[in-house]
C-alpha cells in the first residue's frame, strides 16, 4: 500500500518529537478520521531554525510530518507558507487516494504555527510602539 | 530474541490445511465432472459432494438434507436472512445485533429501506447481547433475529442457545452467523436451537470463497439467486467440488481436534493478555471469560493502530485494527463503539487472533517487540501526556 519512501519516513521519523523552548505551536485535526498532529517552530530572522512534529496518526500522516519538517527547514517563512498538502504527498513519491487527507494534517498544522507565530508578533509590535 | 515471521491474523482468515488440499486437488484436475451430468465423471463429483455434505452435517449435529452449500460466509448470510424476509413480502420485523459483521448488518438495513421494521439490539461494554432488551423488542410481528454466535473483532461469544430458546417457544425463526465460531467452539445446531447457522471454510484451515448454510428441517426460504437446480434451488449454479470438499475436510478435522485446540489457543491467549496487560495504559477489549479461545483485542491508549500494524509488519509479525485510519471509510470499529469505546481507544485498538499454527515462542516474539513499538509511537504522539 505504502512505497519505501513512506516506510521509510515511517520507521525512522526526522525531527519527531516536542520542543519545549518553540517560539510557535500549530495544531491540527482531520475531522475523517480523527487524528491530530502538532508542530513546533523554532524561528530565527524570518527562517525556520528547527522544527519538531508530534502525530497521533496513520503512517502516511506520521511520514507526512517527517518528511515536511526536512522540506521547510532551513526555509523563509514565506517559502513554508507556501508549500501545499500535495506538495508533501508528492515528495513522498505518491500515497493511496484514502491516505491524502492525511498530508493535508502536516501542512495545515505548519500552516496553523506561522499564522499563530506572525499574530504573536504583530501583538508584541503593538506593544513595543504603544507609549 | 531472534526475529520472525508470525502470522496473528486467524480472524481474517487462515492457511489452507495440507490434508485440505490433498483432498481438493483430485477435483481440480482429474475429477472434474460437474456433478449434475449423467455420465459417470458428474457421478464421481455428484458423490463427493454428497459426501461433503455428510461430512458437515456430522460436524454441526445436523442432517444432510439440511446442508446447502454457498460462496462462503457473506453469501450464506444473504441467503439466509433475504430468503427469509422474502417470504414475508416486506411486512414484518426483525432483530439483529450492534455488533455484528456487515454481511448481516448491511443486510438488515437493505430491508429496512424495502419496508421492514428492524430493531438493532445494543451491547453491553463486554460485547454481550443483552437478553432483557431481546426480550422487550419482541412484538407480535417478529420473525427472525439474527445474532452471531461469536464476534469477529472482540471475540465474545454470545448466548445463542438461550436465544434461540426464547424465540422457538415464540415461534421466531433464529439465524446465527457462526463463522468465527466454527473451529473454536463446539457447534451444535440443536443445542444452539437456531434455524439457520452461517459458516465459512476460510476461518477454519479451508479453501477461501466457500461456505455453508444449514437451514432446519420444514423452514422456508425464497432463493435470493435464481439460476439451476443446485442446492435444490437455493444456491443454483455449478458448484464448486473442490471447495466442497476441502470444506468438508476441513472441518471434520477441525471438530476431530477441538478440545485439543480449544486448550492449545486459550493458553496461549491468556499468555497473550498478560502480558500485554503488563504495559502502562492498555486496556482489554471484549469479554474476560466469554471469549473465544483464539481472539485477543486490547486498545493502547495514544496510539494509532496504523501506525501500530505497520510497526508490526516491519518486525514480521501479521495482525489487525479497529481503528478509522485502517477502516478504507475511515470509521472506527462499529463493534467497539457499539461497545461504548471512545474514539481514541477504538483507533488504539489492535486485535491478535491466534490460530493452528501458533506457538508459545510467537507469542513471546510478540510480547518482546511490542513495547518498544508502543513506546516509540507515544513518545511521537500529539496526546501523550511527555
Ligand atoms: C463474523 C463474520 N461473518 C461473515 C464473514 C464473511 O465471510 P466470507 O469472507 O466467507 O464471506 C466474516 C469474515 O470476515 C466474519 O468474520
Ligand atoms: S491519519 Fe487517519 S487515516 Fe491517516
Amino acid at each position: 500500500m505504502y512505497n519505501d519512501k513512506v516506510i521509510d519516513h515511517f520507521s525512522n521519523p526526522r525531527n519527531a518529537g516536542e520542543m519545549p523552548d518553540a517560539d510557535a505551536v500549530g495544531e491540527s485535526g482531520s475531522f475523517k478520521c480523527g487524528d491530530t498532529m502538532k508542530i513546533f517552530l523554532k524561528i530565527n530572522g524570518g527562517k525556520i531554525a528547527d522544527i519538531k512534529f508530534q502525530t497521533f496518526g496513520c503512517g502516511a500522516a506520521i511520514a507526512s510530518s517527517s518528511i515536511l519538517t526536512e522540506m521547510v527547514m532551513g526555509k523563509s517563512l514565506e517559502e513554508a507558507v507556501r508549500i501545499t498538502n500535495r506538495d508533501v504527498a508528492d515528495e513522498l513519491g505518491g500515497l493511496p487516494p484514502l491516505k491524502l487527507h492525511c498530508s493535508n494534517l502536516a501542512a495545515d498544522a505548519l500552516h496553523d504555527a506561522i499564522q499563530k507565530y506572525r499574530a504573536a508578533q504583530r501583538k508584541d509590535k503593538g506593544k513595543a510602539l504603544a507609549p | 530474541m531472534e526475529s520472525r515471521q508470525v502470522y496473528m491474523d486467524h480472524g481474517a482468515t487462515t492457511p489452507l490445511r495440507e490434508e485440505a488440499l490433498e483432498a481438493m486437488m483430485p477435483y481440480l484436475q482429474d475429477k472434474y465432472g460437474n456433478p449434475s451430468s449423467i455420465h459417470s465423471a458428474g457421478r464421481e463429483a455428484r458423490k463427493a459432494v454428497d459426501e461433503a455434505r455428510e461430512k458437515v452435517a456430522r460436524a454441526l449435529g445436523a442432517e444432510p438434507a439440511e446442508i446447502f452449500f454457498t460462496g462462503g460466509g457473506t453469501e450464506s448470510n444473504n441467503i439466509a436472512i433475504r430468503g427469509a424476509a422474502r417470504l414475508k413480502k416486506g411486512r414484518g420485523h426483525l432483530i439483529t445485533s450492534a455488533i455484528e459483521h456487515h454481511a448481516v448488518l448491511d443486510v438488515c438495513k437493505d430491508l429496512e429501506q424495502d419496508g421492514f421494521k428492524v430493531t438493532v439490539l445494543p451491547v453491553d461494554s463486554h460485547g454481550l447481547v443483552e437478553l432483557r432488551a431481546l426480550e422487550q423488542a419482541l412484538g407480535p410481528e417478529t420473525f427472525l433475529i439474527s445474532i452471531m454466535t461469536a464476534n469477529n473483532e472482540v471475540g465474545t461469544v454470545e448466548p445463542i442457545g438461550e436465544i434461540g430458546a426464547l424465540a422457538r417457544e415464540r415461534g421466531i425463526l433464529v439465524h446465527t452467523d457462526a463463522v468465527q465460531a466454527v473451529g473454536q467452539l463446539p457447534v451444535d445446531v440443536k443445542k444452539l436451537n437456531v434455524d439457520f447457522l452461517t459458516l465459512s471454510a476460510h476461518k477454519f484451515n479451508g479453501p477461501k470463497g466457500i461456505g455453508a448454510l444449514y437451514v432446519r428441517k420444514g423452514i422456508a426460504v425464497s432463493p435470493v439467486f435464481r439460476g439451476g437446480g443446485q442446492e435444490r434451488k437455493l444456491r443454483p449454479g455449478t458448484e464448486n467440488v473442490a471447495g466442497i470438499v476441502g470444506l468438508a475436510r476441513a472441518l471434520e478435522l477441525a471438530v476431530a481436534e477441538l478440545p485439543q485446540k480449544t486448550d492449545h489457543l486459550t493458553q496461549l491467549r491468556d499468555r497473550l493478555i498478560a502480558g500485554l496487560l503488563r504495559i502502562d495504559d492498555v486496556t482489554l477489549n471484549g469479554h474476560p471469560t466469554l471469549r473465544l479461545p483464539g481472539n485477543v483485542n486490547v486498545s493502547f491508549n495514544y496510539i494509532e493502530g496504523e501506525s501500530l500494524l505497520l510497526s508490526l509488519d516491519l518486525q514480521g509479525v501479521a495482525a489487525s485494527s479497529g481503528s478509522a485510519c485502517t477502516s478504507g471509510s475511515l470509521d472506527p470499529s462499529h463493534v467497539l463503539m457499539a461497545m461504548g469505546l471512545d474514539h481514541q481507544h477504538a483507533h488504539g485498538s489492535l486485535r491478535l487472533s491466534l490460530g493452528r499454527g501458533n506457538t508459545v515462542e510467537d507469542v513471546d516474539y510478540v510480547l518482546s517487540v511490542i513495547p518498544p513499538i508502543v513506546q516509540r509511537l507515544r513518545k511521537m504522539s500529539a496526546l501523550y501526556p511527555q
